[in-house]
């Protein structure tokens, strides 16, 4: 019985999760060979979608996790220690509109008053025209997002992009950048306390690995 | 049909209700045995006199009288109690000891263990300064446990005082001081080491509050900063500091803490069960100028982590 379950974020993160797991000692080689499973109780992975991972470490069904910080400011409400910045999985999350010398959201704030925005991050979005003083109606998509602007449904779009090249593919620029996510490893906070041990030389381990010239931790 | 009933609440039927009944009794009996009377006081308060308490801790309710003044539901017993001290034993002489069973409201995202609507135990000990009246909260605590049956709880014990005496040792302005305060609150270890570096400061200001386990942490605070616990930690009884895992960094929410802070964990629940500490300021702003310490447990916490300890064994 391994010391700790770790929750493993499937998609983007998974592939450089699993590297930086087998750096630290941790036997992957059966989550690499099996994409339908689930659970490998025998080396304490838990395998789900990077927005479960706060669910999960919060209700200490998992001790510690990775996932991104995207997730985290649009989860904030959950209860997580933050342990470490991995680097890895660097993304921006970006407000974008239909390319163009007009900017359509700025158009509808001046004309109508309020814009419509596609997201999937509804309450980053909310904070984010709250704090810079314009009213959004925040339509949240599940799928898609650039769609959404196509099609007449909103006038601009909040989402996640590492490389910009959807955006463009699709007619949209980016009009500003509300924030940076990377990767961070998170602990629930009774594990952060009861199983200190395990869960700090985890993470100093990880810390070499990814930040070898930073100052060590405890 | 459906008849719904408040986001937040639930019934309690008879066979949970037997259980938690046990808890309580188990509890109530040491509380008694131990001196402190149990109090009722009304669920409803003016706002206006909970809000003198200054805790930070929001009503998640609020009704209008008859006479239009606004009442809240009240989100924790440590006001209703120092309001208590304060009117009905205001020539009482300390110390006072009191205990509770009763339901407080908060605004929360409801989840199993954190209702809107959740019963609160707990005990206020008035009057006993320093590190004996600390001593004293502990050991009821951990008796008070003990006589509900569960096995494997430790406490985390830190101090709300130990941080701004760090920050005031390696002269930390105030603005920038609140930051890694907030840091800190919010549990984001990578936001406070962006913070101290980004302000060129000392790197025990990030290495301190990531120090949790045995008295040996303690080795690593060569100013004063750590004295109080380290008092505490020398006056319990050795039942009780067998069941302490020291936690240099417990910023907990409510800001009325003084001094010792410390929350009850369980290896079987993912949160902690309940917590406590000093809170010396508190009565002065009801007109009684006594330290306090006191403890609250939230009591359907503990009924689950009795069960998971019993699915566990």
């Amino acid at each position: 019985m391994p010391d700790l379950t770790i929750a493993v974020p499937r998609g983007a993160l998974l592939r450089e999760t699993l590297d930086l797991l087998d750096g630290v000692g941790v036997d992957t080689a059966e989550v690499r060979a099996n994409d339908r499973k689930l659970l490998f109780g025998d080396v304490g992975i838990v395998t789900m979608r990077p927005s479960d991972v706060p669910t999960y470490v919060e209700a200490g069904a998992a001790d510690v996790g990775v996932t991104g910080k995207d997730v985290l400011t649009e989860q904030d409400e959950r209860q997580v220690v933050e342990m470490l910045d991995l680097g890895y999985g660097p993304c921006r999350m970006i407000f974008a509109t239909v390319a163009g010398e007009r900017d359509p959201a700025a158009e509808a704030l001046r004309r109508l008053g309020v814009m419509r925005v596609a997201t999937k991050y509804s309450r980053i979005a909310a904070r984010y025209f709250e704090q810079t003083g314009r009213q959004a109606e925040i339509v949240e998509v599940k799928g898609s997002v650039e769609l959404a602007p196509l099609t007449g449904l909103v006038e601009a779009i909040v989402d996640l992009t590492a490389t910009g090249t959807t955006l463009r593919e699709n007619g949209l620029v980016i009009r500003e950048e509300i924030m940076t996510s990377t990767a961070r490893l998170i602990a629930n906070p009774v594990s952060h306390k009861l199983k200190s041990a395990a869960i700090d030389e985890l993470t100093s381990r990880m810390r070499g690995i990814v930040a070898p010239t930073s100052a060590p931790g405890p | 049909m459906i008849h719904p009933i408040p986001n937040g609440t639930r019934d309690v039927l008879p066979d949970e209700m037997r259980e938690l009944r046990a808890i309580t009794e188990a509890m109530r009996g040491v509380f008694e045995h131990r001196g402190y009377g149990e109090v009722w006081t009304p669920t409803i308060e003016f706002e206006d006199v909970l809000r003198r308490g200054e805790t930070g801790v929001e009503p998640g309710y609020r009704v209008f009288d008859d006479h239009g003044h606004v009442m809240a539901l009240r989100p924790d017993m440590t006001v209703p109690i120092a309001r208590v001290v304060a009117t009905r034993y205001a020539a009482a002489e300390p110390p006072l000891r009191f205990s509770y069973f009763a339901h407080a409201y908060r605004g929360v995202r409801p989840h199993r263990g954190q209702m809107r609507e959740f019963l609160q135990a707990g005990i206020e000990l008035v009057g006993a300064p320093g590190s004996h009246g600390t001593v004293e909260a502990l050991t009821v605590l951990c008796e008070a446990l003990d006589a509900t049956g569960l096995v494997g709880y430790r406490i985390a014990l830190g101090s709300a005082s130990l941080y701004p005496a760090l920050l005031r040792t390696f002269d930390v302005p105030d603005a920038v001081g609140e930051r890694l305060l907030g840091a800190l609150g919010d549990r984001d270890f990578v936001r406070l080491e962006r913070e101290v570096a980004a302000h060129g400061l000392h790197d025990a200001l990030v290495r301190v509050p990531q120090l949790r386990g045995g008295h040996e942490v303690l080795d690593e605070i060569t100013g004063g900063e750590a004295d109080g616990v380290r008092a505490i930690l020398a006056d319990l009884p050795p039942a009780v500091r067998e069941r302490i895992v020291l936690d240099l960094g417990l910023a907990r929410g409510l800001g009325y803490y003084t001094g010792s802070v410390f929350d009850v964990l369980d290896p079987a629940l993912g949160e902690p069960l309940g917590g406590g500490g000093r809170y010396d300021d508190l009565l002065s702003r009801f007109g009684r100028d006594l330290p306090a310490v006191g403890f609250a447990l939230h009591v359907d916490r503990l009924h689950l982590a009795l069960a998971g300890e019993e699915a566990a064994a």
